[in-house]
């Protein structure tokens, strides 16, 4: 311990009055493809920061002008409005099937679905498994927070166990309510898939993480070499009945837990949520040992 | 001109082929299956695209998809999937999607499916019952003109007799008056500018702050009016004089008109009357009809639906009675004993003054 170099001690900053200085604006906050900075959804929501990092994705891969996006049903809906990008609005769970149909039709153009736990997992299960199972050359993005935000924090397929929602209020019971589906798992095995993540926007480094999935995802079908998947845990205060600041800490140790971080499939690379699991407890367990 | 020997199913896709139709999605169920083989088969062949369904859910998705790109696209079902598929149907109505629905019914069960739907909100579908593979030929072209002309779904109501009859039939690309171009349908290409599109069925458009979806629903309604007054079809034969009017519509029609013919030769003063538009119904027409006549025979094979129609077109000038029942084969599929000329002449006598 005595060997570790001592640090400088930091100036600090006065917070208990404006900067002397303007404070200055090191980048373009609003991506290009969002019209305006306004949203209705609430403090502390995940989705905008999800789709912020979609949008920039297509913007940055140059496929702007080359896009179609399929929006389910849920508060991200309000999104349609903004995003500027080419929009099919689909009912509740239906968007593989609509964006299915849009791709064949314009096989050069990226198709991309925008959904929700409630919507995909819920309401429209099988349909996002027999377009990934035909090998869809669409990207699926599936925003999951574990409740219906939309209608005030209900259940949903990928509610975790315990967790309390308006309509489990002693949190989900296996035995009463049945097991959360772990959606990924269900899609990465599949013989069209040929790629699967799960990211999470609970801090920087995750949203670095998932911005980089969200690539990877948009590349495989650019390549045209397959289905492929990226699942986004977000945040929900509102639905959690958490308080706002305690949102990205609830969505990581709570959904984090269940619905693990990482790659499920990458080409022939198949990886399961509870290997996900194990090697971040494996990973955890290092990082606690003392330093030699 | 050439006429080749086809039967319904095979006649439909080749003229939905000749009206460029390019996307088909379907899952097999009597008496659709036979459209859903045909398309299989052809549709590839001809530069489009057919998928296998998982589902009618699935189907009417894809479509959905296919027709927002702009491309001719269409789907179908009987009445079964089509109840299914009730959600999108309206759904897809609102978003002013244009979409071709070959409604193969099991007999004409299903026409206050066809007419009325069942899905959410305010909205109306064309609805075409050819009477035979002829005008079939004609009906299916028609159908994406129609489809395209309104931004709106179209029905093409079928049947089990008009899937497997063959007829010669002459296949060529019919003309229509030009259509608006589709501005609206999503290509990927407007991304970024600021004016990228938003097919959805609320009215939202882009850059807008909340939603205002009554404005653009009361649109809709003065859409589907013009559509009201602007695309009703019948066919009428012998009304002028007629004393009984018999009112029947697709394929029991045929058999309503023939006896009907053979009953004028003999002298008796009846006459035919035949929606093709089931939605629109020509109410204004058989009103006028309706005037002169003591009485209107209902002849449909269904517990009596269309009469509703018929009534409420009537207003009470004549009476109206029924003359049809519902008739089935063994296995459902409506091929009933209804569908034969003695039976129908017999239902007809029995109701002359
Ligand atoms: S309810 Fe949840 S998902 Fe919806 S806007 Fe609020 S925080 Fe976001």
């Amino acid at each position: 311990m005595s060997d570790r170099p001592v640090l400088p001690e930091l100036p600090t900053l006065p917070t208990d009055a404006p900067p002397s200085e303007p404070a200055r604006q090191l980048g373009h906050f609003r991506p290009r493809l969002l019209l305006h900075e306004d949203h209705d959804l609430c403090p502390g929501c995940g989705e905008p920061l999800a789709i912020r990092t979609l949008l920039e994705v297509i913007d940055e891969m140059g496929e702007a002008e080359n896009t179609i996006g399929v929006v389910g049903i849920g508060c991200y809906t309000a999104f349609t409005s903004t995003m500027d990008v080419d929009l099919v609005q689909a009912l509740h769970g239906r968007a593989p099937s609509v964006a299915t149909g849009a791709k064949r039709m314009r096989p050069e153009t990226i198709v991309f679905t925008l959904q929700g736990d409630g919507d995909m997992v819920n309401e429209g299960l099988q349909e996002v498994l027999h377009t990934a199972a035909r090998g869809e050359s669409v990207t699926c993005v599936m925003l999951n927070n574990g409740v219906f935000g939309e209608t005030g924090g209900h259940m949903t397929a990928t509610t975790v166990l315990g967790q309390r929602t308006k309509n489990s209020l002693e949190g989900r019971d296996a035995g009463y309510h049945g097991y959360p589906i772990l959606i990924a798992d269900l899609l990465a095995p599949l013989g069209g898939t040929a790629y699967a993540a799960r990211g999470s926007v609970h801090d920087a480094p995750a949203v670095g993480r998932t911005k980089n999935m969200l690539r990877r995802a948009l590349e495989t079908q650019r390549r045209g070499d397959g289905f492929s998947f990226v699942e986004i845990l977000t945040m929900c205060p509102t639905g959690w009945f958490v308080p706002t600041a305690e949102g990205p800490g609830y969505l990581n140790s709570v959904l984090g837990a269940v619905h693990a971080t990482g790659e499920l499939r990458n080409a022939e690379r198949l990886v399961t949520t509870a290997e996900l699991l194990q090697a971040a407890k494996d990973d955890a367990g290092r990082r606690e040992e003392p330093l030699s | 001109m050439t006429r080749t020997l086809m039967e319904g199913s095979s006649a439909i896709t080749e003229a939905a082929i000749a009206a460029g139709c390019r996307f088909f999605a379907g899952y097999p169920m009597t008496p659709f299956t036979e459209l859903l083989e045909s398309f299989a088969r052809r549709l590839p062949e001809s530069g489009g695209v057919c998928i296998n369904a998982e589902s009618e859910l699935e189907a009417v998705g894809m479509a959905w998809g296919a027709a927002a790109t702009g491309a001719r696209a269409a789907t179908g079902s009987t009445g079964q999937g089509l109840a299914l598929m009730q959600e999108s149907l309206s759904e897809l109505t609102r978003a002013e999607l244009p979409l071709v629905i070959f409604h193969m019914a099991r007999g004409q069960s299903d026409y206050t499916q066809a007419t009325r739907g069942g899905g959410h909100g305010d909205y109306h579908h064309v609805v075409l019952a050819p009477i035979d593979v002829h005008e079939a030929v004609e009906h299916t072209q028609l159908a994406f003109h129609l489809a395209d002309r309104w931004r709106n779904p179209v029905h093409l109501y079928g049947d089990f007799l008009l899937a497997h009859t063959s007829e010669a039939v002459s296949i060529e690309a019919a003309e229509f008056e030009p259509l608006p171009e589709k501005d609206w349908a999503v290509d990927g290409t407007l991304g970024g500018s600021g004016r990228s599109r938003n097919v959805n069925p609320i009215g939202m458009t882009k850059g807008a702050k909340g939603i205002e979806p009554e404005s653009f629903w009361k649109r809709l309604q003065a859409k589907h009016d013009q559509i009201a007054r602007e695309e009703v079809r019948f066919e009428a034969e012998f009304t002028e004089d007629a004393e009984l009017l018999v009112v029947a519509f697709g394929s029991l029609a045929r058999f309503a008109r023939y006896a009907v013919r053979e009953l004028r030769r003999a002298g008796v003063r009846v006459g035919y009357w035949r929606p093709i538009t089931l939605w629109p119904f020509p109410t204004e027409a058989l009103a006028e009809v309706a005037e002169g006549v003591e009485r209107v025979a209902v002849l449909e094979q269904n517990a009596g639906q269309m009469i509703d129609d018929v009534r409420l077109s009537v207003l009470g000038r004549s009476p109206v009675v029924p003359i049809g029942e519902i008739s089935s084969d063994e296995a459902g599929f409506g091929i009933g004993p209804i569908f034969d000329l003695e039976d129908v002449r017999r239902r007809i006598q029995e109701v002359c003054t």
